[in-house]
Parts: structure tokens; C-alpha cells; sequence
């Protein structure tokens, strides 16, 4: 049905959105590149000229980078182990013919509708502050010491604050995924004496694969952002325990007011956002119906 | 999957399920009882639960001392007008793409999702500096182009897995009869791609609402919305509990509840169709 005149007008339809996003994408990058190559400190701005790869160089000879790095790859790896494991399974438990399923969804989905500064000050403050939380009336109703869960497991505290908020989006998508399984398929294989864990390993965890991969692109997407958590929580310390890449390159353009380095952290960054995504794409994208 | 359990396995799994649902609902639950009660009743150790002091004074220090109104206001104009002006871009494109697709179509889609993997961080400084250049910082409308900018790819996404399910043969049908383009679009395309716009402007309201990067580091205080708002309130840490809960109520109450009538809908847009 697209005769030439049809086409012509199609692609003018969707060139007012390519030119904004290609201008919202190229001419930041191209500045951060620019400023990356540069001499730029706003405790100093008289003192400008190109450095090569000075700022490069510095990023990946700070041993902060690297822990920033592993701390990234944490984030992100214990977020979607978490979020995809519990999910997987609070779905397998809500899913069954349970009481009150309406409003075991929406007690479920809640947290997702909770804003970032919220989740982390809430989980912070209410929960895990050493005198005036939950968890240390907890500890101590046991007779135990509370734990210090931002000193002394400031990244842990941290997933498990991201993990909080991203629970609900898997949940529903792998319930959403469980309710299209028919119930003869699982019944029959009931009466063929299959015992759950083979029910589980050969039909239920096959008919969510899609949705599994799903979840882990768009979690994927957004965890590689996080930033407001930390900023709220732990600010990256005590000193760098939990700084990610993204709040290195924040640190060093706020607290060090060093631009050059923090283009260059950006710039970083974009390369191995555009890795995962290559990968992300090649693997998950034909699950998406394009 | 609904199948049938014996009573005491129905029992058993029906417990397990509210046990757990109410431990992930648990926090805001407790935030929403924090909110109600007196400084030191929020603060008492061992946790107070029935024996608190109940009050309504947090909601009335905080609406009264803290400006809440205008962070709220900025809050409903930049999610509201980021989506509108994002549907707007984003229709024509959606509906090009699922009716007349090209051979590039699905590269284009992935292309557009792709932009949104560019870590905000990254290209913060020169933003900031072009915001401040061009007098956008701490500006509603600076706030609704970046939000709308960053939302597009997923409104686009969103509307093509909606528009797709539209047959063309009722397109075709209209063509016959001689509708022109604008026809078309007006009275046979509209009438049928209404629900899937407005679960599309209702998940990326909530997604606007909840966006707390851009909006803290581009405003200042006139454009400040409520993220922004929360960011500044929990510095001081535990002195004001119950402020602090009862402003956090305030700032989620509003989505919570737009997000549980659009539940359904959360799961296809967010997952773009291919979960069903």
C-alpha cells in the first residue's frame, strides 16, 4: 500500500523526530569530546589549550576508575540477578489461584511508581539508619548489634535500595508473561508425573525466556544511569566504596570542577553504554516486535 | 495459568503471596504511618505502631513552610507538557513507520531506543553550559524539552506497537472510498489509535514525574519540581521524620495512583509490545 507519494510523506512524518534526537545526541557529544581533549578547570579557567589525551590517561591510571568500574558492574549485575530471581519467583506465587490477586498486583507494583530521591531517603532514613531505623529496632529487638548499612556496605545498601524499585517492573512483566502459559500444557505434564522442578525447567522457564530478556534490556537501559540513589544515599563514599562511573565523572565535575576530565570520564562512558547496547541489541532485539 | 489446589495448598500459597506482596508494599506503608505521627513518636525506639501519636501537623508544616504548591505546579506543567510535545513529535513518526515501513524501519527504531544508553552523566557539562547559554536553566520550559527529548524514543516505541495492531485494510478501505490523507488520519485512524495514545501519555507522565536527573541539576528554585523538592528535604537526616515522610507522601500520592489505574498498560508500553 505505500505508493511513492505515501512514502515521500512517511519519511517526511518522521524526520521532525530523527533531527531532534540526532541534535539531542550529536551536539552534546560532540562538546564532550571536544571539552575532553581540552585544558578546562573552573578553579583555573585562564589557563586553557589542548592536552591530547592527558585527561584519558588520567581516568584509566586512577585507581578510582577501575573500582567505579567493578562497582558499575555490580550495580547493575546484582540489581538484574536480584530483580529477575524474586521476580521470577513472586510472579510463580502470585500467579497461582490466590485470594485477592487485584490487590496483591497493585500492593506489588507500587514501589515502581516511587520517585528516586523518595525510594532512597524513605529506605535511608526510615529503614536503614543505625539509631532511628527499622532495621536497628530489628537488630536489636534480637539483641544484636545494628548494622551500619551505608558505611559498611554502602554498595550492597545501594542495590539493594535500586532493587527495591526495579522488583515491581519484573514482577508484573514475568506475571503478565506466566498468564499467557496455558494450563493444559502444565496439567497434562502433571498427569505424565513430571515433578515441578522439570514442570519449571521445561515449560515454564521456556515460555518466559522473551519476557526475561526483555526485562533485561530496559533494566538495563535505566540501571546504567543510576544516579539520583547515590546522590541522595551514600554519595559515592565512605571515600569511593560506592562511586560508579557515573558518579565518578559527577564527582569530578562538581566537587573537582576539573571539565576536561569529566568529558573525557563521559565520553568513557558512552563507549561502553554503546558496547552493552551493540550487544544488548544483537542479542534481545529480535525479541522485540519490530 | 489458574489451576486448581487442594484447600490447605490453597491456604498456604494465598499466605505466602500477601506475606510477600505486603513486605515489598511495606515501605511505603510505614512512610505513610512516619507521616502521621509526631517527631518524637517517629523516632521512639522501639517503633511505635498503634501507641503513636497520631497527627495532621507534618502535612500542614510542610504544605505551609516549604512552597509545596510551586513544585508541585512545575511538577504537573514539565511531565504534562514534555508528553504532549513528545506525542506530538511522535505520532506523525509512529504512524509513518507502522503504516508505510521501510526497509530501514526496525534500524531506525533501534537506533532511536539506542539514544536513550547515552548515561546523562556523560553529557551533563555540555548541556548545563548550552542550557546557560541559550537561558534555559532553571526554566519549565528548558525542563519540558529535555524530558521530551529524553522520553521520545520510548513515546515512539510505545505508539508504533499500538499502531501496529491497527489493520491497513481498514485504510485501504478508506482509501478506496477516496479519503485523503488527512481524512484518513482524522476519522479512521484517531478514533482507533485513542487508547493506545492515552496509556502511552499516562506511562510517560509517570515517567516524567518520577525523572530526578535532569531536573535536579537543571533548575535552581523557580523551575524546581518535586523531585528536586524531596533531593533538598532529606539533607537533614534524622532530625525531621515525620516531615520528611509526610513530604514524600505528597510527592508520590499523585503517580501512585495514576500508576495503579495504568498497571496494565506499564507492562506493553514498557516492554514495547513484546510482552503480552
Amino acid at each position: 500500500m505505500s505508493t511513492q507519494s505515501s512514502r515521500l510523506a512517511a519519511r517526511l512524518m518522521v524526520a521532525p523526530s530523527v533531527a531532534v534526537l540526532l541534535i539531542w545526541m550529536i551536539v552534546p557529544l560532540a562538546m564532550t569530546l571536544y571539552y575532553s581533549f581540552r585544558l578546562y578547570r573552573l578553579i583555573s579557567p585562564e589557563r586553557t589549550g589542548w592536552t591530547g589525551f592527558t585527561n584519558y590517561v588520567w581516568f584509566f591510571q586512577s585507581p578510582e576508575f577501575w573500582l567505579a568500574m567493578g562497582n558499575t558492574l555490580a550495580l547493575v549485575g546484582g540489581v538484574l540477578a536480584i530483580t529477575v530471581v524474586l521476580g521470577l519467583l513472586i510472579a510463580l506465587l502470585i500467579d497461582q489461584p490466590v485470594k485477592g490477586q487485584g490487590i496483591l498486583r497493585i500492593l506489588v507494583i507500587a514501589p515502581f511508581f516511587v520517585m528516586p530521591p523518595v525510594a532512597a531517603s524513605i529506605l535511608e532514613n526510615l529503614f536503614m539508619h543505625p539509631q532511628n531505623g527499622l532495621f536497628a529496632a530489628i537488630a536489636m529487638g534480637f539483641g544484636a548489634q545494628p548494622i551500619l548499612f551505608l558505611q559498611d556496605y554502602p554498595m550492597l545498601s545501594v542495590i539493594g535500595i535500586v532493587s527495591w524499585e526495579w522488583l515491581p517492573f519484573s514482577t508484573l512483566i514475568l506475571l503478565t508473561a506466566l498468564q499467557s502459559l496455558s494450563s493444559e500444557q502444565l496439567e497434562a505434564a502433571e498427569m505424565d508425573g513430571a515433578s515441578a522442578f522439570n514442570r519449571f525447567r521445561f515449560i515454564i522457564l521456556p515460555h518466559a525466556t522473551r519476557a526475561i530478556t526483555v526485562v533485561i534490556l530496559i533494566q538495563t537501559i535505566f540501571l546504567l544511569g543510576i544516579f539520583g540513589e547515590i546522590f541522595t544515599t551514600t554519595q559515592g563514599g565512605p571515600g569511593s566504596a560506592s562511586t560508579t562511573l557515573p558518579y565518578m565523572i559527577f564527582k569530578q565535575a562538581i566537587a573537582a570542577k576539573d571539565i576536561g576530565r569529566a568529558a573525557a570520564g563521559g565520553i568513557i562512558a558512552v563507549i561502553l553504554a554503546n558496547i552493552v547496547a551493540y550487544f544488548l541489541m544483537r542479542g534481545i532485539g529480535r525479541h522485540l516486535d519490530a | 495459568m489458574a489451576r486448581s489446589l487442594s484447600p490447605r495448598r490453597k491456604l498456604i500459597t494465598t499466605l505466602s503471596a500477601w506475606t510477600v506482596a505486603l513486605i515489598i508494599f511495606f515501605p511505603v506503608l510505614w512512610m505513610i504511618l512516619t507521616s502521621f505521627k509526631t517527631e518524637p513518636s517517629a523516632v521512639a525506639m522501639p517503633p511505635q505502631f498503634l501507641s503513636a501519636d497520631w497527627t495532621l501537623e507534618n502535612y500542614v508544616e510542610v504544605w505551609a513552610r516549604s512552597d509545596y504548591p510551586r513544585f508541585f505546579w512545575n511538577s504537573v506543567v514539565i511531565s504534562v507538557g514534555s508528553t504532549l510535545l513528545g506525542l506530538a513529535f511522535a505520532i506523525p513518526a509512529a504512524w509513518a513507520m507502522a503504516f508505510v515501513p521501510g526497509k530501514k524501519t526496525k534500524d531506525l527504531l533501534m537506533w532511536m531506543l539506542s539514544t536513550k544508553m547515552m548515561p546523562a552523566v556523560a553529557v551533563m557539562i555540555p548541556l548545563y553550559l548550552l542550557f546557560l547559554k541559550l537561558g534555559l536553566i532553571d526554566t519549565k520550559i528548558g525542563l519540558v524539552m529535555a524530558l521530551m527529548l529524553m522520553n521520545l524514543p520510548i513515546i515512539i516505541w510505545m505508539l508504533y506497537t499500538y499502531f501496529k495492531e491497527i489493520p491497513g485494510e481498514i485504510l485501504e478501505a478508506a482509501r478506496m472510498d477516496g479519503a485523503g490523507l488527512w481524512n484518513e488520519i482524522i476519522h479512521v485512524l484517531t478514533p482507533m489509535a485513542l487508547p493506545g495514545i492515552a496509556s502511552t501519555m499516562l506511562l510517560n507522565i509517570i515517567l516524567a514525574w518520577n525523572e530526578a536527573f535532569w531536573t535536579i541539576v537543571l533548575t535552581t528554585t523557580k523551575a524546581a519540581p518535586l523531585s528536586a523538592f524531596i533531593a533538598s528535604f532529606s539533607a537533614p537526616q534524622g532530625l525531621f521524620y515525620a516531615k520528611l515522610s509526610a513530604a514524600s507522601a505528597m510527592a508520590i500520592l499523585p503517580i501512585l495512583i495514576l500508576g495503579w489505574f495504568s498497571q496494565k498498560q506499564l507492562v506493553r508500553g514498557l516492554t514495547f509490545g513484546a510482552v503480552k
